[in-house]
């Protein structure tokens, strides 16, 4: 609704928000303490997710703040507590000044293939047409997504999670050997 | 023109607002709900004190106005009076931010709890919920996820070795407790087929409440939300005989204060989601009077009056509790949520789909013959849980004895570690 009767606030917020996803992000890469770091990457997590929930993917940029900012950055935070890692100076660990042009140059890269990208003819061919489901009145924004998930995908989806599986199960494993 | 198309009165005042009004109203609902709830946080401050006396056969504040009941501004004076002290090598930003980030979660999760029945107007019909997300409730779990930075940020920037430890208590176990939480909630989606909150209270408007319906998915998040919320008998974080006051030990004046208001700030909001995802929200039991349009000013204040009745009674149960339980150990806590509630909740995950699953086949409508069957089941593996798996256990630790096998173990850890001198052995 907002979108239609309030264009230039609906733009104006979401170049906002654009650009504290990219201030935070530049910030985040230069901090020093970790766990400063750590928190503009929450603030970029935030950023992202408004994006999203502008976009009418409400169901990902909730997933982005439950996941990421809830639970991921809380446990790096945990351990970053944990292993009181939260003097800088122990942490100088700034590679020189080849590595620093190096990642600049890396980074450039990606920039350049992402505009590349938007301008090509690749993405149109990517883009799903909106599929007509009938049950989406009655299952609201999340039937869209859980429907392909949990029916034609279905073996991909249970793949994955084996695959979290075994990553847990070897963490746990891991951990057992180093107390012996 | 544009002005008077904005505001425009309907004809219909069961109809959808124009835009101007629409904004009109949010931010209206936005300074009403503020304005109770911070008065709500308040004077819940004031019913634990006396509540607690009443418990423990005192009298509690009662000297500050009539019956104490203005005892909550002379706090609030006297904590912006107080002195503020800044610990030396703290990290003065998170130290300042933290308290903040404390409160401001619990907070923003009342955006999406619906407090009523739509309200008309001569200007059209008003939801009486400040946001009706499509994603309500996903929003409230993310939300609520966040909340543990305040107390972890307040930990870690206060460097202090106590608070350090309380910051690093909360974190492990909000996010521990989280998991059965969600996976409590999941039982709750199943039925509404829906994550929007107004979805679910109108499937329990229809079934009957999910408390009786998701007995134990109710259960589950209502131990779990004590655990986010950090009250007894999950109070690790600022256990004082332990550590001082956990997380907030360097803080004075109104950033101490701070605390204990997001305390109190979560306690409402968790019993506000506990009422509206088990306790049917704004529906006033039955009776379908209030769910069917259409609606009138009095459907609104009744069914506001019974959420708040809700809403309350879930606030003096906290309360009820806390002095009532002792506080737990830190094992038992882990082993609570990772090997009981986790297990108990993914279980029923299961139960739960493969009933509706089973009766969608068998052709029985969403309705209450539907909330019949899922009740009976609830009522055997309510039974089951308590009176056989938990003998002695959990729910009746106080009275029931260790076995033979954990009383040697923990002997022989107390041996094992202990700071004392050995006794002396024969020949030496």
């Amino acid at each position: 609704m907002q979108n239609e009767f309030l264009p230039l606030f609906y733009t104006f917020h979401f170049y906002l928000f654009g650009l504290i996803a990219l201030v935070g992000a530049i910030v985040f890469v230069t901090r020093k303490s970790p766990v400063a770091a750590a928190l503009w990457l929450v603030v970029v997590m935030f950023a992202l997710a408004a994006l999203y929930v502008m976009l009418d993917a409400q169901f990902v940029g909730m997933m982005q703040i439950l996941v990421y900012a809830g639970a991921i950055m809380v446990v790096f935070l945990f351990v970053v507590m944990l292993l009181n890692l939260g003097h800088p100076s122990d942490l100088n660990d700034m590679r020189g000044k080849l590595g620093r042009l190096l990642a600049g140059l890396v980074g450039l890269a990606l920039v350049a293939e992402l505009m590349a990208l938007t301008r090509s003819e690749v993405t149109m061919k990517l883009v799903v047409p909106p599929v007509e489901n009938a049950a989406a009145g009655t299952a609201g924004i999340i039937g869209p997504i859980a429907g392909p998930l949990f029916k034609e995908y279905l073996l991909a989806f249970e793949l994955t999670s084996v695959l979290l599986l075994v990553a847990i199960i070897g963490a746990v494993v891991l951990a057992k050997k180093r107390s012996n | 023109m544009m002005t008077a198309m904005l505001f425009a009165q309907v004809a219909n005042s069961q109809t959808d607002p124009s835009t101007g009004v629409f904004i009109i109203a949010t931010v209206v609902k936005m300074v009403v709900i503020f304005t109770i709830y911070m008065v709500g946080v308040a004077y819940s401050t004031f019913a634990e004190r006396r509540v607690s006396a009443w418990i423990q056969d005192r009298h509690g504040p009662n000297r500050v106005g009539p019956q104490g009941l203005l005892q909550v501004a002379a706090d609030g004076i006297k904590n912006i009076m107080k002195e503020e002290t800044y610990p030396g090598y703290a990290s003065q930003a998170l130290f300042i931010l933290a308290p903040g980030l404390a409160f401001i979660p619990a907070f923003i999760t009342w955006a999406v709890i619906p407090f009523g029945s739509p309200l008309p107007t001569p200007w059209g019909r008003i939801d009486l919920v400040v946001a009706d997300l499509p994603v309500g409730f996903l929003f409230t779990l993310a939300i609520s996820s966040v909340g543990v930075y305040g107390i972890v940020l307040a930990g870690w920037a206060s460097n202090n070795k106590y608070a350090l430890l309380g910051g690093l208590r909360a974190s492990a176990q909000m996010i521990s407790y989280e998991i059965a939480m969600g996976m409590s909630t999941v039982c709750v989606l199943l039925l509404s087929g829906n994550v929007s909150l107004n979805q679910v209270i109108a499937q329990q408007s229809q079934m009957g409440w999910n408390a009786l319906l998701l007995s134990v998915a109710a259960f589950i998040f209502l131990i779990s939300a004590f655990a986010e919320t950090n009250r007894v008998p999950f109070d690790l974080p600022e256990a004082e005989s332990e550590l001082i006051a956990g997380y907030h030990t360097e803080y004075s004046a109104m950033k101490f204060s701070m605390f204990p208001i997001s305390e109190y700030a979560n306690m409402i909001t968790a019993s506000a989601m506990m009422a509206t995802l088990f306790f049917g929200g704004w529906d006033i039991p039955f009776t379908q009077w209030d769910n069917t349009g259409p609606f009138t000013v009095l459907k609104s204040l009744a069914t506001f009056a019974m959420f708040s009745s809700k809403v309350l009674f879930f606030v003096f149960f906290y309360i009820w509790i806390r002095w009532t339980l002792p506080r737990f150990r830190y094992d038992q806590l882990m082993s609570l949520g990772w090997k009981i509630l986790l297990p108990i909740s993914l279980g029923y995950v299961v139960v739960v789909a493969s009933t509706v699953l089973a009766l969608d086949y068998a052709g029985v409508t969403r309705g209450p013959m539907f909330g019949a069957v899922l009740f009976g089941i609830n009522i055997v593996l309510m039974g089951l849980l308590l009176f056989v798996a938990d003998r002695g256990r959990l729910v009746s630790p106080a009275y029931s004895r260790l076995d033979k096998r954990n009383v040697d173990k923990l002997r022989a850890a107390s041996v094992g570690r202990s700071t004392l001198p050995r006794p002396v052995e024969k020949g030496a």
